[in-house]
């Protein structure tokens, strides 16, 4: 019987099958954060449960802590007590843990793979949406509630009905300008904000074929933003040449076996989809998003859609519209912008920084931006010095802060103030995600940084 | 966390008829940071509830008093975005039984599900039915039957049935959830591990 490649990965990890109800599905990694967990390990206590495989699970800090000052003690009474309550849990129950301050701390979806907590042909859950970066490695990985945090924690085991399988093809040369990111937010643009909800995505074709790893990273990423469980990309050389030798990449024997394994991971020529789309690469330019759901994004150079063009509600649309403080027909380019922000499991990862400073080198900083550069992991961090980006950044006027989730979520001090405009690298211009009142428009970070200079949303290309 | 059986739900019902509700607007982010399961049902659409000086926007739905009932009724796409489970206890500790909408994001409806919310997915059609019953009269009733799955308007008797996997609807019908069911599995999970590559 032919497979796909999520269907290999998926039935490789179940247990047992529920007659008219979920897989219990067998979970190798388990990454776990400040935020989703604490209430989870109330469970566990209350039931009188205990973790069943430590070793299985990654504790980070990231959520909500502060991107300045991480050696001082943190400000918030809340955001402390929640970090502390990670740091007991995972030294009551022998979970690994890389809290604030430790060279290892960062985002948990950059760490995972950083640290070869990611492999080809896991499962990989953790409470968080964005756990779908990690299909970019031939995972199958998503995001879970607490509920299911606390079901992993006492049993390695979660039980939901296995998606629908659906297979994305985007084939040809993207042009010039044009990153992963604006991949992504064509792909959602087309299908909408719920356009794959039930679907596990795979990326096939071209484009992703010749994307980087941290490029698969951000489209997989971006996979809930369409409503889809998950994103997943066939593991090739690529892959298993950015896994091997990290910390908790199998070794020796161990490594040979899961390569033979991992060669297997794809989807065979024949195997059946429940949806098929295609797309062709010459058709995407750097995107922009001018609404509150990120599907409600377009080509830089284009002018706000009107509400009879679209799909969906009338009410909604122009409610969104509202809130931006746009209209209909609006053009996009020479918007006003506030606040840009470079970071987030999207775009936080060295790639990202390298396509950030080669707009800002050279130039300054305009003065109306307040910019927020915020790396993925303190490997990034580092990163970024070694390669002298960081003299870039410094020198065009940029600081770079401290690693986490940031203004992503503004869970910290991190906050775009009300009615001001952010063009964000992160994944979700939903109102008030960036602040209360703040309007985010989600963008490459190539876009953020010809913003950046220039003060106003701008094309890339223009620059470049 | 255990939760109270549901077997028929008979309420007058709160109409939100906007598409796309993401779990940003359900419980925004910044009050998220608790460690225990409580007091989240206050800032439920927090933001779409209360002004910036905490002032009640009376325009919003929650904050009129005609419209109450324990169950919510949203437009399409309802509960989209981030997977935090938050969102769901916000909707139950706020005294929501049921969410009724024409279409749900995957993981907000299977956190319904495991904590005891009904998602109840029906036709566009039938919810243009509910949205249009509730407007000409507040005081409209639904019942949720989960054992016959169907959800009536009683005012005109009319209705639709939903779907729902005969586990997860037993489960609902007895307050019972997944960690009861795993728990009892433990030594089958141990074997499956051991044989794992990594």
């Amino acid at each position: 019987m032919s497979n796909t490649l999520f269907d290999k990965v998926w039935d490789s990890h179940v247990i047992r099958k529920i007659n008219d109800g979920p897989d219990v599905l067998f979970i190798d990694r388990h990454l776990i954060h400040e935020v989703t967990s604490p209430v989870a390990f109330l469970g566990l206590k209350s039931r009188n449960n205990s973790v069943l495989f430590p070793n299985r699970t990654f504790a980070t800090a990231d959520h909500n802590t502060p991107t300045i000052n991480q050696h001082l003690p943190v400000q918030d009474p809340l955001s402390a007590n929640q970090l502390k309550a990670l740091e007991q849990n995972a030294a009551e129950y022998g979970i690994v843990h890389w809290g604030l301050g430790h060279q290892k701390n960062g985002i948990v979806h950059v760490v995972g793979p950083e640290n070869g907590i990611t492999l080809p042909g896991a499962t990989i859950v953790c409470g968080d949406s964005h756990t779908s970066t990690h299909g970019a490695f031939g995972a199958v990985a998503f995001g879970i509630g607490t509920s299911e945090v606390e079901m992993v924690l006492s049993s390695q085991c979660i039980m939901q009905p296995k998606p629908k399988k659906m297979r994305i093809n985007v084939n040809g040369k993207l042009g010039f300008g044009v990153t992963p990111k604006d991949v992504a937010l064509f792909l959602i643009s087309k299908l909408s904000a719920s356009g794959a909800t039930g679907y596990f995505v795979e990326y096939a074709g071209d484009v992703f074929k010749n994307m980087s790893m941290e490029g698969r990273m951000t489209v997989c990423n971006l996979s809930i933003e369409m409503g889809a469980r998950g994103g997943i990309i066939a593991p090739d050389e690529k892959t298993f040449s950015y896994v091997e030798g990290r910390l908790f990449t199998p070794k020796g024997a161990s490594w040979d076996k899961s390569m033979d394994y991992w060669k297997t991971l794809k989807s065979d020529e024949d195997a059946i989809f429940d949806k098929e789309i295609n797309f062709f690469a010459i058709d995407i330019e750097p995107m922009i998003t001018y609404g509150t759901n990120p599907g409600m994004g377009t080509g830089i150079s284009n002018y706000i859609p009107k509400a009879e063009s679209v799909e969906g509600g009338v009410a909604t649309y122009r409610k969104s519209l509202e809130y931006m403080g746009f209209n209909e027909g609006d053009k996009m380019i020479g918007k006003k912008v506030d606040f840009v922000f470079l970071g987030s499991c999207t775009n936080g990862r060295i790639e990202d920084f390298r396509d950030f400073a080669s707009i800002v080198k050279g130039r300054k900083k305009a003065d109306n931006i307040t910019a927020w550069l915020v790396p993925g992991s303190h490997v990034v961090e580092a990163q970024i010095e070694e390669e002298g980006i960081l003299d870039i950044l410094t020198e065009a006027g940029f600081e770079l802060r401290e690693p986490g989730c940031s203004a992503c979520l503004a869970m910290n001090d991190d906050k775009v103030p009300a009615g001001k405009v952010a063009v964000s690298t992160s994944n979700r211009n939903f109102e008030g995600r960036q602040g209360p009142g703040s309007r985010t428009m989600l963008a490459s970070p190539l876009v953020a940084a010809a913003t950046a200079v220039t003060g106003v949303l701008t094309d890339p290309r223009t620059l470049l | 966390m255990a939760y109270d059986k549901f077997e028929i739900l008979k309420s007058t019902v709160v109409p939100l008829p906007v598409e796309n509700v993401d779990t940003d607007q359900i419980i925004p982010a910044r009050f998220l940071k608790a460690t225990e399961r409580v007091g989240f049902g206050d800032n439920l659409f927090r933001d779409w509830r209360y002004n910036s000086d905490n002032t009640p926007k009376a325009e919003f739905v929650l904050n009129n008093p005609i419209y109450k009932g324990k169950i919510l009724v949203g437009g399409k796409n309802f509960g989209s975005g981030s997977s935090r489970e938050h969102a769901v206890w916000a909707v139950y500790d706020y005294g929501f039984r049921c969410v009724v909408s024409s279409f749900f994001a995957d993981i907000f409806r299977g956190n319904c599900l495991n904590i005891g919310v009904l998602p109840v997915q029906v036709s566009a059609e039938f919810l243009d039915k509910i949205f249009e019953a509730i407007k000409a009269n507040p005081d409209t009733e639904i019942e949720i039957n989960l054992p016959n799955q169907t959800v009536t308007l009683l005012e005109s008797g009319e209705q639709e049935s939903f779907d729902i996997n005969s586990y997860k609807k037993e489960n609902m019908l007895n307050g019972f959830d997944d960690i009861d069911y795993l728990t009892k599995m433990k030594s089958e999970i141990q074997e499956f591990a051991e044989a794992r590559p990594f």
